[in-house]
C-alpha cells in the first residue's frame, strides 16, 4: 500500500481523484503521522481530527457522487496559527490569545475549505510571528525534523516542520522578514512569498500589516504553486489586495524552462560572510541554471545594507499599533493584578499584558511605540520609510537587468535550540536575506539547495521576482529543482533521519 | 462646584475672546465606514457588529465609498480645496469602547482643507468663519456606566459597552481660530453650527440630530486680554449637543476664564464637560499640546485618491447654500424679515416650499403651518410632524378657502378633522357636512328674520352706523349654524337698510 504521507499533493490530488485512495484515508494516514512523530516534532499546537475527517467525507461524497472539484480537492493542509479558523483556536503562539475561538475564517481559509482541504490542525509558531526561530512561541519549541536539538526557523517553524516531517504535505505559512522562506530553507522544503497583496490578509493575525504576507510551505515547487492558485486572488475584504488575477504559477512550474533568462546575482548578498557551505552549494546551483541555458549577471544593490535596520523599526512600529487590542477585555486571556481587591482596568491590562506576553513580543511593542511617538517619529519611522523607497528602486534598477534575482536564503543552517535566544541581534540577522522582499512587496521563494558540508544540515536558495510576476519564481525554481532532483537521484528530505520511534522524547 | 464668574460684560470690557470650533457628524450612510455593518440609531447593542468594527484579531477595513463622497460634497460646499491624494491615519490611544485601541482617522493629510463658510447675525450681517479641515474618521462605540448614582464610571458596579456606533463614519470639521467676533463670539458659535446643521442637512449627508449625537460640537475657548498678541491658553468643552448650549457654554466659559485672569491666575489647558441643568461647565481631563497619539499612515488601507472628474460631478450636485435659498424664498414669496424669521424658528421653511408648491399662496401656507398647526404642536407638546398633515392637505384646505366654500372658522374645523385622522380636508368637510351656502335664496330668508326681529339695531345701521351690522352678521351666522359666507350677508344687511 502506497504511503501517501511520502507523496507530493500533486500526487495525492491524482491518487484521490482518480479513486486510487480517499480523502479520508489520505488524511488519517497524516493523522496518525502526527499522532506517531509530534510529540519530537512539535509542530502542531492544535490538531483538529475530526474537522479534518470531516471535510475529507465531504469530499470523497462529492467524488463519489460525481462532482468535479479543484485541483488540490481532498489533499489535507495544516494552517499556521496566525491565521483564525471558525471554530478552531488560534492563539497566534501566544498565551494572550490562549484558548480563543474565532468565530470566523480567514479568506485564504475560506477558499481552503472551499478547495475542499481539509485543515489538519494549526502550527506552532513564535508570538505574533516575531522570531527566527519557533522558539519564542508561548507553547514552547518546534523542533527541526533534521535534528530535533535544532531549531526549525521562524517565526513559521511549525509549518516547515510539519511539512518536513512528513505530518502534512501542505501547509500555509505567513512572511513579514522571511518567516515562510528562512524556515524552508533549514528544514529542506519549499517556501513562497508571493507578492505583498497576492494572497488576501483578511484574517491574518496581523504582525506588521505592511509587510505581512501568506503562502505556501511545500515539498515541491509544483504543489506551492497550485496552492498559491488557490489561496491567490483579489479579495474585497482587504484594500491592500491586489485586484487582479493569480498570475499564471501552475503554468511555470509546469514549463520550468531557464533558457534565455537572465539570472541576477545580488552582489551585496551573494554569499559573504555566509556560511561556507551554504556559499558553496548556492555558487554550484547557479551554475546549474546555467547549464540550462540561463545567463547570470551581477547585480547591485547597495540600500539593502540598511534593510534590516529599516524593518527593525517599521515592524515593531506597526506591531506596536496591531498589538494595542489585546487588553483583556473582550477576548483570550485575563489576569487579576496580584493583591488588589478591585482592580481598575488599567491593572487588569498591565497585568494581562505582562503575563500574557513574552520578552520578545514586549521588547518589539517597546521599540515600536518609542519608534513612532512624537518628537522621533521623523528621526526613526520617517527614516526608515525612506530606506524603503531606496531598497524599492534598488530593485526596479535590478530588474531592469535581470528576470529573477538570487540569493542564499539564510546565512546558515538551523542553528541549536537556545543558542541565540540571549542575543537578538545575531537572531535577526538570519533575515537578512529573506527581508529586502518584504519591504519592498516583491514575491520570493526559498526551495531546498543540499545539504551544507560542514554539517550536514539543509541550505535554501531564494528566487525573487518583480512584483506581480511571480510566475518566474515557479519557472526558475521548477527547473531549478528538476536538475537538483536528477543530482540526488530524489527528494532531499528522503536524506533526512527517520523520525518514527522518536516519539516520546 | 461652580467656579467664581465675573459679569459678562465686564469680561469683554477686558479680554477678546478666541474660539475654535471642532463639530463631529455622523454621516447617514447606510453602513459603517469600514465595514458593511448597518447604522441604524436605537437598534438592540451589539446587533449590528462584525469581526471589521468590533476590531478582531486579523479583520481589516475596508473604505465606504458613499463615505468619501459625502466627506467631499462637504467639503465642497464649505468652499475647500479636495486633496489630490490622502491617506488614513492611526491614532493610536486606549478608549475603553474602541475596540482596536487606535482609531482610524486623518492625521496631516484630510480629505478636505482650507475653506469657509460666511454666518449671518441677528442683526443680518455677516461672519466669515475660515475652515482650517474637514476630515475622515471612525466613530467610538458606547458605554454605559451601571450602578452608580452619576451614570459616570467613577463609583459603577460594572459598564457594559455597545459596539454598534463603533466604526459609523464621522466627519470631523474644524474651524481656524475665530478672533474678532468679541462679544458677539456666543452668537456667531450658535449661528455657526447652526448654518453647518442647515447646510449638512441640504447636503442630505445627515440627520444632524443634535439631541441623539449625530453632530456634536466640541468648543475651544481662550481669552486675549485688548492688549495682547499671542492667543491665551484655551479649555476644550467637549460634546455639546445643542445650539442654545453651545451659545451658554462660551458664554460661561468667557465668564469663567476672565474670573480667573482677574485673579492673576491661569488657566489650565484641560477638556471640560458642559452642564446642561446648571448651566456651568466643569473640570474634565488635563489636556496638553504632547498628547502622543503616535501617528502613522494606517497600513490596511490604500490611500484616498479622488479623480477629478469625480470631484466636479459632485460640485453639480451641491445644493442651492441655504441662506441663498432663504433670500430667495422671502423674495418669492413676499414675507417681511419677521415673518420669514418666524417661519425659519418654527422649522417651517420647507413644509411652506412644498405646499406653495401644490397650489397654496405663500401668505395661506403661511398662516397654517405657523399659525394653527405650530399653535396646537405647542399647545399639544406635539411635532408638527406627527399631525399626519401634509403640504397637500393645507393646498387643499386653502383652495377650499378661496373657493368659497369654507370660511375660516369652518376650515379650522376641517384641518381638526384632518389632525383626527379623518380623510383629506374634502373628506372631512363632506362628512361633516361644512359648506358655505351658497343658495342666495336661503341667506336673504335669514337676513330678512334677523332684520324683523332685531328693530333697534337695524335703526343704527339705518342711522348710518354701519359697526352695527356686525351684530345682525352674527345673527345671520347663527340662523345658518355657521355656514353663511359672512360677506355676502354684510353685503345683503347693508342693501337692504341703507340703500
Amino acid at each position: 500500500m502506497t504511503d501517501y504521507t511520502r507523496s507530493t499533493a500533486a500526487e495525492i490530488a491524482a491518487a484521490i481523484a482518480s479513486g486510487e485512495t480517499t480523502s479520508v484515508a489520505v488524511t488519517q494516514a497524516h493523522l496518525d503521522r502526527i499522532a506517531s512523530v509530534d510529540s519530537a516534532v512539535h509542530a502542531f499546537l492544535e490538531v483538529d481530527a475530526e474537522g479534518a475527517l470531516a471535510a475529507a467525507r465531504a469530499v470523497d461524497d462529492a467524488f463519489a457522487a460525481g462532482q468535479s472539484l479543484g485541483p488540490l480537492a481532498g489533499v489535507p493542509i495544516a494552517v499556521k496559527d496566525v491565521v483564525v479558523t471558525k471554530g478552531l483556536t488560534t492563539t497566534a503562539g501566544s498565551k494572550i490569545l490562549q484558548g480563543w475561538v474565532p468565530p470566523y475564517d480567514a479568506t485564504l481559509v475560506t477558499r481552503l475549505r472551499a478547495a475542499g482541504m481539509p485543515i489538519l490542525g494549526k502550527t506552532n509558531m513564535d508570538e505574533f510571528a516575531m522570531g527566527s526561530s519557533t522558539e519564542h512561541s508561548a507553547y514552547g519549541p518546534t523542533h527541526n525534523p533534521w535534528d530535533l536539538e535544532r531549531i526549525p526557523g521562524g517565526s513559521g517553524g511549525g509549518s516547515s516542520a510539519a511539512v518536513a516531517a512528513f505530518e502534512a504535505p501542505l501547509a500555509i505559512g505567513t512572511d513579514t522578514g522571511g518567516s515562510i522562506r528562512q524556515p524552508a530553507a533549514v528544514t529542506g522544503t519549499v517556501g513562497t512569498k508571493p507578492t505583498y497583496g497576492g494572497v488576501s490578509r483578511y484574517g491574518l493575525i496581523a504582525l506588521a500589516s505592511s509587510l505581512d504576507q501568506a503562502g505556501p510551505c511545500t515539498r515541491s515547487v509544483l504543489d506551492a504553486a497550485l496552492l498559491h492558485a488557490v489561496i491567490g486572488g483579489h479579495d474585497v475584504m482587504d484594500s491592500t489586495s491586489i485586484d487582479a488575477p493569480v498570475p499564471p504559477v501552475v503554468e511555470a512550474a509546469t514549463r520550468a524552462d531557464v533558457s534565455g533568462m537572465k539570472i541576477g546575482v545580488i552582489k551585496e548578498i551573494s554569499g559573504e560572510g555566509f556560511q561556507p557551505g551554504i556559499k558553496k552549494l548556492f555558487d554550484q546551483s547557479v551554475q546549474l541554471l546555467v547549464d540550462r541555458g540561463a545567463e547570470v549577471v551581477e547585480v547591485s544593490c547597495p540600500s539593502f545594507e540598511k534593510g534590516l535596520a529599516a524593518y527593525y523599526l517599521i515592524l515593531p512600529s506597526e506591531a506596536s499599533s496591531n498589538l494595542a487590542k489585546f487588553d483583556a477585555m473582550r477576548y483570550g486571556l485575563r489576569v487579576g493584578p496580584e493583591g488588589v481587591d478591585s482592580p481598575s482596568a488599567e491593572q487588569v491590562m498591565a497585568a494581562t499584558r505582562d503575563a500574557g506576553f513574552g520578552d520578545e513580543v514586549k521588547r518589539r511593542i517597546i521599540l515600536g511605540t518609542y519608534a513612532l511617538s512624537a518628537g522621533y517619529y521623523d528621526a526613526y519611522y520617517g527614516q526608515a520609510q525612506k530606506v524603503r523607497t531606496l531598497i524599492a528602486r534598488d530593485f526596479e534598477r535590478a530588474f531592469e537587468q535581470a528576470d529573477v534575482l538570487v540569493t542564499p536564503t539564510a546565512p546558515t543552517t538551523a542553528f541549536k535550540l537556545g543558542e541565540k535566544l540571549d542575543d537578538p541581534m545575531a537572531m535577526y540577522l538570519n533575515d537578512v536575506a529573506t527581508i529586502p522582499a518584504n519591504l519592498a512587496g516583491v514575491p520570493g521563494m526559498s526551495l531546498p539547495n543540499g545539504l551544507a558540508d560542514e554539517d550536514g544540515l539543509p541550505s535554501g536558495f531564494q528566487i525573487l521576482a518583480p512584483a506581480a510576476k511571480d510566475e518566474r519564481l515557479y519557472e526558475v525554481g521548477a527547473a531549478l529543482e528538476a536538475a537538483l532532483l536528477a543530482q540526488w537521484g530524489g527528494p532531499i528530505l528522503d536524506k533526512a533521519p527517520a523520525l518514527a520511534g522518536k516519539a516520546g522524547m | 462646584m461652580a467656579d467664581a464668574v465675573v459679569d459678562y460684560d465686564e469680561a469683554l470690557a477686558t479680554y477678546d475672546p478666541v474660539m475654535g470650533l471642532e463639530v463631529h457628524v455622523e454621516l447617514g450612510t447606510a453602513t459603517k465606514m469600514f465595514c458593511g455593518c448597518a447604522t441604524g440609531f436605537g437598534a438592540e447593542p451589539n446587533t449590528q457588529v462584525c469581526p471589521v468594527c468590533l476590531g478582531l484579531p486579523g479583520a481589516l477595513p475596508v473604505v465606504n465609498a458613499t463615505a468619501v463622497e459625502s466627506a467631499i460634497r462637504i467639503g465642497l460646499a464649505l468652499n475647500c480645496q479636495i486633496a489630490q491624494w490622502c491617506r488614513f491615519a492611526r491614532k493610536n490611544y486606549f478608549y475603553p469602547d474602541m475596540p482596536k485601541n487606535f482609531q482610524t482617522s486623518q492625521y496631516d493629510e484630510p480629505i478636505a482643507f482650507e475653506g469657509y463658510l460666511d454666518v449671518e447675525l441677528a442683526d443680518g450681517s455677516t461672519f466669515r468663519v475660515d475652515i482650517e479641515r474637514a476630515h475622515m474618521e471612525e466613530d467610538t462605540g458606547k458605554s454605559l456606566h451601571v450602578g452608580g448614582s452619576t451614570g459616570r464610571i467613577q463609583g459603577a458596579e460594572y459598564s457594559l459597552v455597545d459596539y454598534n456606533r463603533a466604526g459609523i463614519p464621522l466627519i470631523e470639521i474644524v474651524t481656524k481660530p475665530l478672533v474678532g467676533a468679541g462679544e458677539r463670539a456666543p452668537e456667531v458659535a450658535r449661528a455657526y453650527v447652526a448654518a453647518l446643521r442647515d447646510l449638512l442637512k441640504a447636503l442630505d449627508v445627515s440627520d444632524v440630530k443634535m439631541e441623539q449625537g449625530s453632530m456634536r460640537c466640541d468648543a475651544n475657548v481662550s481669552l486675549m486680554r485688548k492688549d495682547a498678541d499671542a492667543f491665551g491658553t484655551r479649555t476644550e468643552t467637549k460634546n455639546v449637543n445643542s445650539l442654545r448650549s453651545v451659545e451658554r457654554a462660551i458664554r460661561y466659559e468667557i465668564s469663567r476664564q476672565a474670573a480667573l485672569l482677574n485673579d492673576g491666575h491661569n488657566i489650565t489647558q484641560e477638556t471640560r464637560h458642559w452642564h446642561e441643568d446648571t448651566g456651568i461647565t466643569t473640570s474634565g481631563r488635563p489636556k496638553s499640546d504632547a498628547d502622543d497619539y503616535r501617528y502613522f499612515p494606517e497600513p490596511d488601507l490604500v490611500p484616498v485618491a479622488p479623480a477629478r472628474e469625480r470631484v466636479e460631478e459632485l460640485r453639480t450636485t451641491l445644493p442651492e447654500p441655504p441662506a441663498q435659498r432663504r433670500k430667495r424664498l422671502q423674495s418669492d414669496w413676499g414675507y417681511s424679515d419677521l415673518e420669514m424669521r418666524d417661519v425659519i424658528n418654527a422649522g417651517a421653511l420647507e413644509l411652506i416650499e412644498q405646499t406653495v408648491a401644490e397650489g397654496a399662496t405663500p401668505a395661506a401656507a403661511r398662516k397654517w403651518w405657523t399659525g394653527e398647526l405650530a399653535r396646537r404642536a405647542n399647545v399639544e407638546g406635539r411635532s408638527v410632524d406627527d399631525f399626519g398633515v401634509t403640504p397637500a392637505y393645507i393646498a387643499e384646505l386653502d383652495g377650499m378657502v378661496r373657493g368659497g366654500r369654507l370660511n375660516d372658522s369652518m376650515a379650522r374645523q376641517v384641518l381638526e378633522g384632518v389632525i383626527d385622522g379623518e380623510g383629506s380636508p374634502t373628506a372631512v368637510a363632506d362628512a361633516r357636512g361644512l359648506e358655505l351656502v351658497q343658495d342666495t335664496g336661503a341667506l336673504e330668508a335669514a337676513v330678512d328674520a334677523v332684520i324683523a326681529a332685531n328693530g333697534p339695531i337695524a335703526d343704527k345701521v339705518r342711522e348710518g352706523k354701519l359697526n352695527a351690522a356686525g351684530a345682525l352678521i352674527g345673527q345671520v351666522m347663527k340662523e345658518m349654524k355657521g355656514q353663511a359666507d359672512a360677506a355676502k350677508a354684510r353685503e345683503l344687511i347693508l342693501a337692504k337698510l341703507t340703500s
